[in-house]
């Protein structure tokens, strides 16, 4: 699958924009969290052409025009469930054998 | 602090109180206390009120179901004569699957009647997508805040899938790196918008979980003959705890203890980075349950509605594996696959029943949904991909953020009591604090006290002595 990087105006996309450089942080931030920015991702429909990287202004879904360089055209979800966890693909026999044998005892 | 950030936090007052849709200046008393009761009725509405709003709003009446297995299991254990009836009130049920649609359906019917065009919300959990859901079937503009990555930007599976979900019921995301200053952003947001902020902590979304106590009081009546003897409330800032409580209230059940829960994430850092995906629990932690239960006002409206240690007969922890292996057990053994944040009650119900004598009743009063990465499986393998040891064995060998120790028998989940006299210590101190040094509580403060942490007068004052003499 190739990346699609460049969009055309209408396109839903998103872009990502500094809100606070670290100089500009809160104060009382832990170390790690202060030395970095605090950024933001929206995504919006493109108002102009843009390539990835690029300046680009977005209409949102409320209708807001937010402003930053495209990260992506057409983003998606990709999370998953993942393989199970072997530390857990045993309980539901076991379990269901204990309670079967509970059960059995007259329990 | 930028010159932006200040310019706007000085307006705080100001658009706060356009956007509540609350005068909160009415309730104030005195630097400590504030009429607490006359801000929960102030909106006018009844219990019966907000049922009639939830039902034509697609939320509640959700099904309280007997967990016969998860019950014989415990008792397979317990000693003799012990192991209580296990229940579960299956809150993913609701239009956007968890209890925080009763939340969302209040705040939404209000701004509505009041001509918001939209609503704003601060949220990375369920709340996103209720307020989304909710706002949709309203014709409401929603924008939903949410602290999603670290700077990396690698966000845990669970608030990926809630970024999703909230865009896919047709709200604004905005997604932000970890750190407060997400709240000045989000006073930006209500002052160019005018929407409503629907805020978690508000009297109308705690009025809107009341209906959830009142249903388990009165569902339990009808199956059982009586109000459960203990509800299990999965804690984070407050709000389940407080507005179950005051529903089982509500409903007659006085004597329905009243048993919160969190997750142990003692040592994590809530405002770090590094931190930030090394914790494997979005909420129901005690990162949010100990700070918002020994300082409710912390939030973000003037009062906050949601005061847990008012309602809180007992408060328990459990481990981050106990509540995996438990999420694993209520889909093998109930038939039940819900998302793990919602079963740390579970995990401590399972703990509690053990103790309790078999004719006690525990309900834990909660479910959320669950799907692509908002699962136990996907949590455990983004732990492991972030260095956290995940392996079998004692979960009290645990390190929140180092390693998470998966339970190998249900004897081994044991829920531990948090002291009880700590967090009420914690809050009388907050709350002098904030009251401003030199000031001197009068006899209504102490009153406002002792009900605000669920004791008396006297205790209030020893608390209050024993911390002049420190």
């Amino acid at each position: 699958m190739t990346e699609t990087t460049r969009c055309a105006p209408g396109d839903w996309v998103e872009v990502e924009s500094i809100l606070l450089e670290p100089a500009d942080r809160a104060a009382n931030l832990p170390e790690d969290t202060a030395a970095q920015p605090l950024r933001m991702w929206v995504k919006g429909f493109a108002r102009a052409a843009a390539a990835v990287g690029e300046q680009l202004t977005v209409e949102t879904m409320t209708g807001r025009d937010v402003s930053g360089a495209l990260t992506e055209v057409n983003p998606g979800y990709f999370h998953t469930f993942g393989k199970p966890a072997p530390e857990l693909t045993a309980v539901g026999r076991d379990l269901r054998a204990r309670v079967a044998a509970y059960r059995k005892a007259g329990g | 602090m930028a010159g932006k950030t200040e310019a706007i936090l000085a307006r705080k007052g100001e658009i706060m109180k356009r956007a509540l849709g609350m005068d909160y200046a009415q309730f104030e008393r005195s630097p400590i206390a504030f009429d607490y009761e006359a801000m929960m009725a102030a909106h006018g509405y009844s219990l019966e009120d907000i049922i009639r709003i939830q039902l034509a709003a697609g939320v509640g009446k959700t099904p309280l179901l007997e967990l016969r297995n998860l019950t014989d299991l415990i008792r397979s254990y317990a000693e003799p004569g012990h192991g209580a009836r296990l229940f579960v009130k299956d809150e993913a049920a609701n239009m956007a699957g968890s209890f925080k649609d009763r939340r969302a359906s209040i705040s939404i019917h209000v701004a509505k009647e009041k001509g918001y065009a939209g609503v704003i919300a601060a949220t990375s959990g369920n709340y996103g997508a209720a307020v989304s859901s909710q706002a949709a079937r309203a014709s409401l503009n929603c924008i939903i805040v949410q602290e999603a990555f670290d700077s990396r930007h690698v966000g845990q599976p669970e608030i990926i899938e809630k970024s999703r979900i909230c865009e896919a019921f047709g709200a604004e995301v905005v997604q932000l790196t970890v750190g407060p200053e997400l709240f000045s952003h989000m006073l930006e947001l209500l002052d160019e918008t005018g929407y409503l902020a629907a805020s978690l902590y508000s009297a109308f979304g705690i009025s809107g979980i009341e209906s959830l106590g009142w249903e388990i009081a009165e569902e339990m009546t009808a199956l059982t003959g009586a109000p459960p003897t203990h509800v299990v409330v999965t804690h984070a800032g407050g709000g389940n705890t407080t507005g179950t409580a005051r529903g089982l209230r509500r409903a007659g059940a006085t004597s329905t203890h009243v048993v919160s829960a969190s997750v142990d994430l003692s040592g994590l850092h809530m405002a770090s980075d590094t931190d930030f995906n090394r914790k494997s629990f979005t909420t129901g932690h005690t990162g949010f349950g100990v700070p918002f239960a020994t300082w409710p006002d912390r939030a973000d409206v003037p009062r906050n509605a949601a005061r847990a240690l008012r309602y809180m007969d007992r408060y328990l922890t459990v481990t981050q594996g106990e509540v995996f292996y438990v999420t694993e057990a209520m889909a093998k053994l109930e038939g039940l696959e819900r998302g793990p944040s919602g079963n740390t009650a579970m995990a401590a119900a399972m703990s509690l029943a053990r103790d309790l004598p078999r004719d006690a009743t525990v309900v834990v009063q909660e479910t959320e949904y669950t799907g692509a990465g908002k699962h136990h499986w996907a949590q455990l393998n983004f732990a492991r991909a972030n260095g956290v040891e995940v392996r079998a064995g004692d979960p009290t060998e645990s390190v929140p953020g180092t390693s998470i120790v998966i339970p190998e028998r249900p004897e081994q989940i044991r829920a531990k009591d948090f002291d009880m006299g700590k967090l009420r210590r914690s809050y009388v101190r907050n709350a002098l604090a904030h009251a401003g040094e030199g000031y001197t509580p009068t006899s209504e403060d102490i009153e406002f006290l002792a009900a605000d942490i669920h004791s008396d007068a006297e205790s209030v004052e020893a608390i209050i002595a024993a911390l002049k003499e420190a």
